[in-house]
């Protein structure tokens, strides 16, 4: 059982189980307020899934891409909220999770089955806000058996009209502009993850982005 | 009420700091800095610091842990600064500490950065009542004994210049005045830049000024004119001296002259520190409040403490000045004024409050 969190684009909090699926889930769209809300949708989600924090396994946290101040919120909460529970942190890319719903989702409705189950290969751009007009995007090219998600290309940052030339064989993905990341998918598919012993994201941030700044060039004249 | 166990947490600007106080025993203070990732920047880029905070987060919190010898569980209470400072920044130290609350069911305080350099002052070694002294410092010894109601205090760092009426730390705090452009210590890197030398300013304007003459050139003192005092008595200045060192330093290389440069740092240095103490000792005396705190990382100082403690004695007005490492930002001074908020029976902040850069000094706790 996972308390799962992730800001890569609005506040997500969610408490996901492996056999009893999504527990609990309280997200804000909101793109500027994951501070103040990150906190209360947390307690929304313990109360709500009446679920104890000594019985979580872990804390599942997307890793972005994502704007930075925000990205670093649920990072920095869950990172947090594991060493106070003495938890294990673990790390999905937050464009996974959302290719993961899209390939659980396509699978339910081609077999009438809600898990999930059976290689999809069909190609999947992911796409999500990156502001400045330009979109964060990760290339799959389907799934496997579990519906657990083949990136082959990404997580990268582009301008739109820069896409086609920067995806190979943009042409043939079917493109999904996602203008949301579920905390609860970012749980399922942790538990998918850790139950199939695959990899977890590493532990540096997906800023993607340079701080912006430039060095110094010396102090300017004052006098003419 | 026996005196609570809590733990700060401050991340306002380039340093994450991590306290652990019980009542007024300071227990740990462990200070991570991302100075030296501004260096070549010449000065503190924001995207840069919210990042070290991050990274840091973990590592100082168990250090802090270590260092005070106590687990979370024995925690009483958790305190995070709220604001001022850089909104990005804040929310690093303000998503830990929801979190670690929750996760501990905790009381979480939010509280003001500058209200917690006050705070610093209650702060006593774990041994008897004598001043802290966990690092060693030259600066001169706070005085003993509980700090005394009302007091001015003057906070100066890279951030702020601030000058503070302290009626009361938990209760009643009032903004007398603040700079309205560039902080002391922007002041002091930014002259530094233009001097050649490197960033943080401060300890090398210090260096720089050592054997030469503070008198050598007038500087202007900003907003010292009549005309400056009826709107901005209590108010600071220092984008028109650092824009005056400027000018005199161009007009030097113009026609081929050497640069006096110790005589430069030496008297901007003392412009500097002449318009900050006037200011705070005019408070002292128009308030009738004969005591004077300084706080924040410009105390380091040597030649703001030397001339403060001359001053002061001059006028019979008290000096208090807390150990370097509590002047320069940390979270021991945060977790001080979260206990004395618990000492004073204040109810924990809701889990609503965000980062408020601009907080007042008014608003002590969320």
């Amino acid at each position: 059982m996972l308390l799962a969190i992730d800001t890569s684009a609005g506040t997500s909090v969610a408490v996901v189980d492996r056999d009893r699926g999504v527990l609990a889930e309280r997200s804000v769209e909101d793109t500027r307020r994951h501070a103040e809300v990150i906190g209360t949708l947390i307690l929304e989600c313990l109360e709500a899934s009446s679920v104890a924090v000594e019985t979580l396994s872990g804390i599942a946290v997307g890793m972005g891409p994502g704007p930075f101040t925000g990205l670093r919120v649920g990072i920095a909460a869950a990172n947090a909220f594991a060493f106070g529970a003495g938890k294990p942190v673990v790390r999905v890319v937050s464009h996974d999770a959302v290719a993961y719903a899209h390939y659980v989702a396509a699978a339910a409705s081609a077999s009438g089955i809600v898990t999930g189950g059976g290689a999809d290969a069909t190609p999947l751009l992911v796409t999500t806000d990156a502001r400045r007009h330009e979109r964060y995007w990760s290339a799959y090219s389907g799934a496997d058996e579990f519906a657990l998600p083949i990136r082959v290309q990404g997580p990268g940052l582009q301008r739109p009209d820069e896409l086609p030339e920067v995806v190979t064989g943009y042409d043939g993905y079917q493109r999904w502009d996602a203008d949301w990341v579920s905390a609860a998918s970012v749980g399922l598919l942790a538990e998918s993850l850790y139950l199939h012993r695959r990899a977890f994201a590493g532990a540096e941030p997906l800023y993607l982005r340079s701080p912006d700044v430039t060095p110094s060039s010396g102090p300017r004249r004052v006098t003419a | 009420m026996t005196a609570p166990l809590v733990l700060g947490i401050e991340t306002s600007c380039d340093e994450t700091g991590i306290g652990i106080v019980r009542g007024d025993t300071l227990l740990a203070n462990v200070i991570a800095s991302s100075m030296d990732e501004h260096a070549r920047y010449g000065g503190v880029v924001p995207e840069i610091a919210a990042r070290a905070h991050l990274e840091a987060f973990q590592p100082a919190l168990a250090a802090a842990l270590a260092e005070a010898g106590v687990t979370l569980e024995e925690l009483d209470a958790i305190a995070v600064t709220s604001g001022p400072g850089l909104s990005g920044a804040l929310m690093v130290g303000i998503a830990a500490a929801k979190a670690l609350a929750i996760s501990l069911d905790k009381p979480l305080y939010a509280v003001n950065h500058l209200v917690g350099h006050v705070g610093a002052d209650v702060l006593r070694s774990p041994v008897g009542d004598a001043p802290v002294t966990l690092q060693p410092s030259a600066l001169p010894v706070a005085t003993s004994g509980p700090l005394e109601y009302p007091t001015i205090a003057l906070l100066v760092s890279g951030g702020h210049t601030s000058l503070l009426l302290v009626r009361d730390l938990v209760s009643d705090v009032e903004l007398l005045g603040e700079t309205i452009d560039d902080a002391a210590g922007e002041a002091f890197d930014k002259v530094a830049r233009l001097l050649g030398l490197p960033y943080p300013g401060g300890p090398e304007i210090d260096r720089a000024a050592a054997g030469g003459d503070p008198n050598a050139i007038r500087f202007p003192r900003g907003l010292s004119l009549p005309k400056d005092l009826e709107k901005h008595r209590y108010d600071f200045s220092f984008s028109g001296l650092k824009t005056a060192v400027a000018r005199h330093v161009e007009r030097l290389r113009d026609a081929g002259e050497d640069v006096p440069t110790p005589d430069i740092a030496a008297s901007f240095r003392e412009a500097v520190v002449d318009v900050l103490l006037r200011k705070a000792l005019a408070a002292c005396g128009d308030l009738g409040v004969p005591r004077l705190l300084l706080g924040g990382g410009v105390v380091a100082n040597a030649r703001l403490r030397q001339v403060a403690t001359e001053r002061c004695a001059e006028e019979g007005i008290e000096l208090r000045i807390p150990p370097l490492s509590l002047c320069t930002d940390n979270g021991a001074m945060i977790a001080a004024l979260g206990s004395q908020l618990i000492l004073a029976g204040h109810a924990p902040s809701g889990m609503d409050f965000g980062a408020d850069s601009t907080m007042p000094v008014t608003e002590i706790q969320v």
